[in-house]
C-alpha cells in the first residue's frame, strides 16, 4: 500500500475523478418541477379501521366490540356516524381544520387474510398477489415531470410499493459513525462496474448529502426527517413511511392506543417540519386489509377485510368521512366476520395521486393498477 | 497445488453453503463430501450455547415477574419494570452472542446455516414480550436438536414450544364449548372469551402449506379449535395442570385477561406430570369434538387431536413444495431453477420429510454449484463472513446485537412470523449498503494493520477475487482502508 511507490499517484488520479463524479448530479439538480408532495404512510399487520374510524352510531358496533367498544363520549364526533379514536388529537385538529379526509369500507382487491399477500397487493397495485413485481408508488414517479426530484424511501431499505424502474432512493437514521469521505469514494470505484451496487451506491451518496445530522428513530423523529427531504427547494416529491405493529390479536385497546398515538406524532412532525409545503402536501395513511367485526377471545381481533384510510394535509378538502356505509349487521359483514369493503383502495389513491399532481384520474388508475378493473369512481379529494 | 475449478466447488461449499472462509481452516480437497459429513460434526449443543438458561426456567422468571408487578406499588413499579426491561434485554444479548460465537467457531458451518435458515422459518420476533428473553432458548430446544431429524419432529417440537405458544397468542386461546368457555360465558356473558386463531393461521400459511395452497378460513379456524388447551404450565389465571388451588387464592387481577380459577375445575387436570413453565395440555381449555381439517375428520381427544394434524400437514405435498422452493431459494437464487425445487420436493415426499436426504439431493444438484454468485448476503450472512474472514472465534464481551440492529436484521425480530425475506430486493438499498461500508470500516479498523487485505481477498475467495477489486484493494492508502474495501466488495457481498 503507501509502500507501494504507485499507488499513491493512482490514487490522487482517481479521487480526482470520483469528486467530479460525486458532483455532478448535485450541479444539474435544479428547483424541482413541481411543488406538490405525496407521501405514503403503510400500516403493516392490518391496522383496525374499525377502532380508528369508530361507526359509533351503528348499533352493531358496540354489540360486535363489547369491552374493546371505544366510549363515543371520549372520542372526537366527525359526523353523525363516525368518531375519531381519542388518541388522534394532532389528527383530530387537522379534522377541525378541514385539511383530513377519511375513508371507510375500503379495501384493496385482495380478499383473503395473509398480511403478507395482503401487503404485497397493496404495495404492487396488482389484482392478486405477486401478480405484478414493481410497486404503485413507482409508477407515480413516471407521471412526475422531469427534474422532480427522486422519490425516498424513509426505511432502511426500499419496500415493494416504491420499486420500480425509476430511481429511489432510501434513507434511514443511523447511530453509526460515518465512514471518512476517501473511503466512500473508493467505494464508487470498486462498484463501477457492477450495475446493481452502483445505482444503490449513487442513490446513498446523494441522500447522505441531504440527510444533515442523524437521527433516532421514533416518530416524531421519522416525521421531521421525511419533512426534511420533502422541504427542499430540489428535493424529492414522493416519499414513503413504514409503521409496524398494527396485529393486535390481543391487547388490543392499549396497543391501539400506542400505535395510533405514534402515528399521529409522525402526522404533526411531518406537518409541523414541512411547514409552507403542508399547503401542497397530501399524505395518505392506508394498511393491507381490516380486521374482524367482532372482538376474539383473546381481547383483541383476527384479519378481516375492509378497514378505513386517510388522507391528510393541506391540499386535501377534509373536514369529511366518505362511505358507502355497509353497516354491521349480521348480514351485512363479509362472509358473515368482517367490515364489507365498498370502495376500492386503488380508487382512492389513483384519485388521489391523479388530483396532487393535476393528472385525471382515469388515467393514472389505468396506469397504477393496470391489473384492476376500475370501479366506480370517487368525488373529488382534493382541493382545486 | 489446486486446480482453478476445484477452488470454485470449495468457494461454493463455504461461502454458499457454509457461513464464510475462515483462512486458519484448510480448504476441503472434497467439498461435496465435506458438506454429506457435516451432520458428523454438527454440536447440536454447542459450548458457545451451554450457559444459556432453558426457556422453562425463563418462562417462570416471567411470571414471577408479572406477579411482584401485581403486588407492586407505584412507586416500585417503574423499577421493577426497568429491571424486566433490562433483564430481557441483557439475556436477549447473551443469547445472541451465543449464536454468533457458535457460528464463528462450528467445525460444522454448512449445519449451522441450516439451524439459521429453520430458524428464521419458524421466526418469532423478540419484539413482543416475553419472547425477547425467549428467543434463544427456542433455537436452542426446538430447531437445534431437529435440524438432521424429520420435519415433523421440528414442527410438532416448535408448536410446543413456550416461546412460540407465547409469540402467536396460543396460551389464553379458549374454546368456546370448553369447560372453561361455558363457565367464563355463563359467569359474564357480556364479556367474550374464546378462540385465537393466530398460531393456526401462521401454522398453514407459513410452517406449512404455504399461503394459497387451497386452505381455508373454516380450516384455519377447525385448527384453532383442535389447539385450545395448548398453553404452558404455571401462568397465572390458568388452570395448573399439576399443582391444586386451594379456592381461597384469588384470582389474578392485574393481568389484562384474568380468567377465574375454581377448584372444582382444576381437579380435572392431566395425570401427566408437568414442569411449571413448559408445555402443558389444558383439558379445561380444549373445544370439545371432533374437527375436520383439508377434508379429513380428526375424532381424537386432547392435545394428540392438534399433534395429528400437525403430522398430516407435515406429510402434505403442498408443505414439500413450500419447503422445497424455500431451501431452493436459499442456495439456488432468488427465482431459483423450477427442476430443483421439484427434485427437492420428490425427496421430500418420499422420504416423508427425511431432512439429511433432502439435504443430499441438494447438495447432488449442479443448480447449486455455479460460480455465479446468485444470492445478496443478508446482513446476518455478511456480518458472520466477515468476523470469520477476521479470525474472530470469541467476541470477548463485545456486543453483536446492535450492530445487527444498525445494519437492518437484528438477530430473531423479523417483526413478523414470517420471518426475513430471503431475496435481495429486500436487502439491498441505498441505506443499507452504506451501513454495510460503515461496518466494514468499523471491523477493519479493529482488525488494525495486522491483515493484510491484499493476502487475504484470493483466501476469503478461492478463485472468485475480481481483478477490479483486487486493483482496488491493492490501491487503497491504509491496510484499514483495504481490508474494508474487501468486505464491501461486490464478491464479498454475495455468495
Amino acid at each position: 500500500m503507501s509502500s507501494h511507490p504507485r499507488s499513491r499517484r493512482h490514487f490522487l488520479q482517481f479521487a480526482a475523478g470520483a469528486t467530479t463524479l460525486l458532483a455532478v448530479p448535485r450541479l444539474v439538480l435544479a428547483r424541482a418541477a413541481t411543488e406538490r408532495r405525496f407521501v405514503f404512510v403503510i400500516q403493516r399487520g392490518a391496522a383496525d379501521g374499525l377502532e380508528t374510524v369508530i361507526p359509533y352510531a351503528d348499533p352493531g358496533y358496540a354489540r360486535l366490540r363489547g369491552a374493546l367498544a371505544i366510549d363515543p363520549s371520549l372520542a372526537t364526533k366527525l359526523d353523525g356516524t363516525f368518531a375519531l379514536h381519542p388518541a388522534l388529537v394532532e389528527i383530530a385538529k387537522l379534522y377541525g381544520a378541514q385539511e383530513a379526509l377519511f375513508v371507510h369500507a375500503v379495501a384493496s382487491p385482495y380478499r383473503e387474510r395473509s398480511h403478507f399477500d395482503g401487503q404485497n397487493v397493496l404495495e404492487s397495485g396488482g389484482s392478486a398477489p405477486y401478480e405484478m413485481k414493481d410497486g404503485w408508488l413507482n409508477r407515480v414517479i413516471a407521471l412526475l415531470p422531469q427534474r422532480s426530484g427522486e422519490a425516498i424511501a424513509i426505511t432502511p431499505t426500499v419496500p415493494l410499493a416504491l420499486r420500480g424502474p425509476a430511481e429511489v432512493s432510501s434513507y434511514a437514521p443511523s447511530a453509526l459513525q460515518q465512514a471518512p469521505d476517501d473511503l466512500l469514494q473508493r467505494v464508487q470505484q470498486l462498484y463501477a462496474q457492477d450495475a446493481q451496487l452502483h445505482a444503490m451506491w449513487s442513490a446513498a451518496m446523494d441522500a447522505r448529502g441531504m440527510a444533515g445530522p442523524a437521527l433516532r428513530q421514533n416518530p416524531t423523529e421519522l416525521g421531521q426527517l421525511a419533512a426534511r427531504f420533502l422541504a427542499q427547494p430540489q428535493g424529492p416529491r414522493i416519499a414513503m413511511l413504514e409503521t409496524g405493529g398494527w396485529d393486535t390479536h390481543s391487547a388490543q385497546a392499549p396497543r391501539m392506543a400506542n400505535q395510533l398515538k405514534a402515528l399521529d406524532a409522525m402526522v404533526a412532525a411531518l406537518r409541523d417540519g414541512l411547514g409552507a409545503a403542508w399547503a401542497d402536501t397530501t399524505v395518505l395513511v392506508a394498511t393491507e386489509f381490516g380486521r374482524t367485526a367482532a372482538a376474539n377471545g383473546t381481547g383483541g381481533t383476527d384479519h378481516g377485510t375492509a378497514s378505513a384510510a386517510m388522507l391528510l394535509g393541506g391540499a386535501v378538502q377534509g373536514g369529511r368521512v366518505l362511505a358507502d356505509w355497509p353497516g354491521l349487521a349480521a348480514g351485512a359483514l363479509y362472509q358473515g366476520r368482517d367490515l364489507q369493503p365498498t370502495t376500492g383502495l386503488d380508487a382512492l389513491i389513483a384519485s388521489a395521486a391523479g388530483e396532487c399532481f393535476g393528472i385525471e384520474p382515469q388515467r393514472v388508475g389505468r396506469l397504477l393498477f393496470p391489473q384492476v378493473a376500475s370501479g366506480k369512481g370517487l368525488p373529488r379529494l382534493l382541493r382545486s | 497445488m489446486t486446480a482453478p475449478s476445484d477452488m470454485k466447488n470449495a468457494a461454493v461449499a463455504l461461502n454458499r453453503f457454509g457461513l464464510g472462509v475462515r483462512p486458519d481452516e484448510a480448504l476441503p480437497a472434497d467439498p461435496k463430501a465435506w458438506l454429506l459429513a457435516q451432520a458428523e460434526h454438527y454440536e447440536a449443543l454447542p459450548p458457545a450455547w451451554a450457559g444459556q438458561p432453558p426457556s422453562a426456567s425463563l418462562v417462570m422468571g416471567y411470571v414471577d415477574y408479572q406477579r411482584e408487578l401485581r403486588q407492586a406499588d407505584a412507586g416500585s413499579e417503574l423499577a421493577l419494570r426497568q429491571k424486566l426491561r433490562s433483564q430481557s434485554q441483557e439475556r436477549y444479548r447473551s443469547a445472541v452472542n451465543a449464536r454468533v460465537e457458535s457460528a464463528l467457531s462450528t467445525p460444522a458451518p454448512f449445519a449451522e446455516r441450516l439451524v439459521h435458515f429453520w430458524a428464521n422459518h419458524f421466526a418469532v420476533s423478540v419484539d413482543k414480550t416475553p419472547i425477547a428473553a425467549l428467543a434463544g432458548a427456542f433455537e436452542v430446544e426446538a430447531i437445534r436438536p431437529h435440524v438432521f431429524g424429520r420435519f415433523e419432529d421440528m414442527l410438532l417440537a416448535v408448536e410446543h414450544h413456550p416461546a412460540m405458544l407465547f409469540y402467536l397468542d396460543q396460551v389464553r386461546s379458549i374454546g368456546p364449548g370448553s369447560a372453561l368457555g361455558l363457565r367464563a360465558a355463563r359467569a359474564n356473558p357480556a364479556r367474550q372469551r374464546g378462540l385465537n386463531e393466530n398460531l393456526a393461521r401462521e401454522i398453514l400459511e407459513l410452517h406449512t402449506l404455504g399461503v394459497r395452497s387451497g386452505y381455508s378460513q373454516e380450516d384455519v379456524t377447525e385448527l384453532a379449535r383442535a389447539l385450545t388447551g395448548w398453553s404452558i404450565a404455571g401462568l397465572p389465571g390458568l388452570p395448573n395442570p399439576t399443582i391444586p388451588v386451594p379456592a381461597s387464592i384469588p384470582t389474578p387481577v392485574r393481568a389484562s385477561t384474568p380468567i377465574p380459577v375454581h377448584a372444582e375445575l382444576v381437579e380435572a387436570r392431566p395425570t401427566r406430570q408437568q414442569q411449571q413453565g413448559a408445555f402443558a395440555f389444558l383439558p379445561l381449555l380444549h373445544e370439545p369434538g371432533p374437527r375436520n381439517v383439508l377434508g379429513r375428520r380428526y375424532d381424537q381427544q386432547g392435545e394428540a387431536q392438534a399433534s395429528a394434524i400437525l403430522q398430516d400437514l407435515a406429510s402434505a405435498p403442498a408443505t414439500a413444495r413450500h419447503i422445497a422452493g424455500k431451501l431452493a431459494r436459499h442456495f439456488a437464487g432468488d427465482t431459483p431453477p423450477a427442476a430443483l425445487v421439484d427434485r427437492l420436493a420428490e425427496t421430500f415426499m418420499r422420504s416423508r420429510g427425511d431432512l439429511p436426504s433432502v439435504y443430499r439431493t441438494l447438495i447432488d444438484s449442479p443448480e447449486v454449484w455455479t460460480s455465479a454468485q446468485s444470492k445478496f448476503k443478508t446482513p446476518w450472512e455478511w456480518t458472520l463472513s466477515s468476523l470469520r474472514g477476521l479470525r474472530l472465534r470469541e467476541l470477548r464481551g463485545q456486543q453483536l446485537a446492535p450492530a445487527l440492529v444498525q445494519l437492518g436484521q437484528p438477530a430473531w425480530r423479523p417483526g413478523s412470523p414470517a420471518g426475513y425475506d430471503d431475496i435481495a430486493a429486500s436487502w439491498l438499498a441505498p441505506d443499507a449498503l452504506m451501513r454495510r461500508v460503515e461496518f466494514a470500516q468499523r471491523f477493519a479498523a479493529q482488525a488494525g494493520s495486522t491483515v493484510d487485505a491484499r493476502v487475504l481477498g484470493p483466501q476469503l475467495l478461492p478463485g472468485g477475487l475480481s481483478e477490479a477489486t483486487a486493483s482496488t484493494v491493492a490501491r487503497a492508502e491504509s491496510p484499514a482502508t483495504a481490508l474494508a474495501l474487501l468486505l464491501a466488495s461486490p464478491e464479498f457481498l454475495r455468495r
